[in-house]
């Protein structure tokens, strides 16, 4: 085994700037050392590698940055863990050889392939420092694992369908008469293919109080939504509070409208106000930006945990 | 459904963030594999609707979504939000003041020269 000095994320020594031929080694090199030192694990923990592993490591390589304390390699790659104990499977990351951990410590672990890759990509993407901000199916991830605020699956739920009531497509000005009508002529199809889809009556109101939500409705989306599992209830709530509105998130969960739709949905009145008086890009363009990103992380994470047929380990369970 | 236009320009969206992600190697990551193994499977010869299909394209959209704007935001906060603070070497600067060259020394502790001055 080679003993080539691997550069570790967040070194501050000095010593990381040494650059010589042999840290830099072909990709599948580091695979086979990741490969012999798996195999020394004890098989009695209950998980052993799967035999074949894919071959997802990208190219190592290093961006020294003379007179910078910060560099990061960007090497993250995947391993299946195959359970065969009681536990799940799933993937997880490896950045630098050293496993990923979410910020509570716990081992970083998604059921789905797919998603395993992207948040791999997102790690890949960060090139001088890490931006956590950029990382959105990362946090996700990570909330999801964490539980932070602690919330089970029904304070989730009632969480999730309280917006309901606060819905921005149900929120309707009276003036200026343009911005009514423009809301009338887009938000009204919306509203109605929601009502149609589920069966409900949600309406529209113009007063500061709002729409009034029968508890039909409410139960309605209740069950609806008790039939997605944890890590998927927690992207559909993300996706809920960055776009503000129960009936969008609920559109793009069923691919009934685009990412780039619903986030100008919910902008509707902003965009209205930007036709009149203006673009200002150092501002509305990066709050379109941060929420057309958010929004398809949420969307994305929700579908990729949610899918049944391309995974192939079991779906984490709370 | 959603409107999401035809499937290759979202293939070649994606493969365009990939490349603005990882460079010139962008053909070795996993992603890259994994989209057009994707593609491919689900890739429809005949002429009914496929649903799988369209979810696939589904969540393509949303990925190339994610992508572009992620990259955008960075872009634009690069441009307009990321000045950061300055170096020491700038605020010596702004006074008119150079910073003492000492190996090993601290620069609070030997006074600073003028920028002006002789050497």
């Amino acid at each position: 085994m080679p003993a080539a000095p691997v550069v570790q994320m967040g070194c501050l020594s000095p010593a990381c700037f040494v650059l010589s031929s042999s840290v830099i080694k072909p990709w599948w090199e580091s695979f086979q050392h990741h490969l012999g030192e798996g195999q020394c694990q004890n098989v009695d923990d209950g998980w052993k590698l799967a035999d074949s592993m894919p071959s997802s490591a990208p190219a190592l390589s290093l961006f020294p940055l003379w007179g910078s304390l910060l560099f990061l390699s960007a090497c993250s790659s995947l391993i299946p863990q195959d359970f065969y104990s009681d536990s799940p499977g799933g993937f997880e990351i490896n950045l630098d050889h050293r496993k990923l951990k979410t910020p509570q410590a716990k081992l970083f672990t998604v059921p789905s392939e797919a998603l395993a890759i992207a948040v791999a990509t997102e790690w890949d993407s960060q090139k001088d420092t890490i931006k956590f901000y950029t990382m959105h199916l990362t946090t996700l991830c990570n909330t999801a694992l964490d539980n932070p605020t602690q919330r089970n699956k029904v304070q989730l739920i009632r969480a999730a369908v309280k917006f309901l009531e606060t819905d921005t497509l149900c929120y309707r000005v009276e003036e200026p008469a343009a911005l009514a009508e423009l809301q009338k002529k887009e938000w009204d199809p919306i509203v109605a293919w929601a009502e149609k889809r589920y069966n409900v009556a949600i309406g529209s109101s113009t007063s500061i109080m709002g729409p009034n939500i029968s508890a039909s409705t409410r139960d309605t989306f209740i069950s609806h939504l008790a039939s997605y599992n944890m890590w998927a209830l927690q992207g559909i709530e993300y996706v809920i509070t960055q776009l503000k509105s129960l009936i969008l998130s609920m559109g793009l969960i069923d691919r009934h409208i685009t990412v780039e739709k619903a986030v100008l949905l919910s902008r509707l009145e902003e965009e209205y106000q930007i036709q009149r008086w203006g673009n200002v890009e150092w501002a509305h363009d990066y709050d379109l930006c941060e929420l057309r990103a958010r929004a398809a992380a949420g969307t994305l994470f929700v579908h990729l945990c949610s899918e049944s047929s391309t995974v192939k380990h079991k779906l984490l369970q709370d | 459904m959603a409107t999401l236009g035809s499937p290759l320009r979202t293939l070649r969206g994606l493969l365009r963030e990939l490349r603005h992600v990882s460079g010139r190697a962008y053909r070795d990551t996993a992603a890259y594999r994994h989209i057009l193994a994707a593609f491919r499977a689900h890739r429809v010869t005949s002429e009914k609707l496929c649903r799988a299909q369209q979810e696939l394209h589904f969540q393509a959209a949303t990925y190339l979504c994610l992508l572009r704007s992620v990259r955008q935001h960075q872009a634009l906060h690069r441009e307009y939000h990321g000045r950061g603070e300055r170096s020491p070497e700038e605020v010596a600067g702004l006074v008119g003041f150079r910073l003492p060259r000492q190996p090993g020394g601290r620069a609070e502790a030997a006074p600073c020269r003028p920028l002006l001055g002789t050497k």
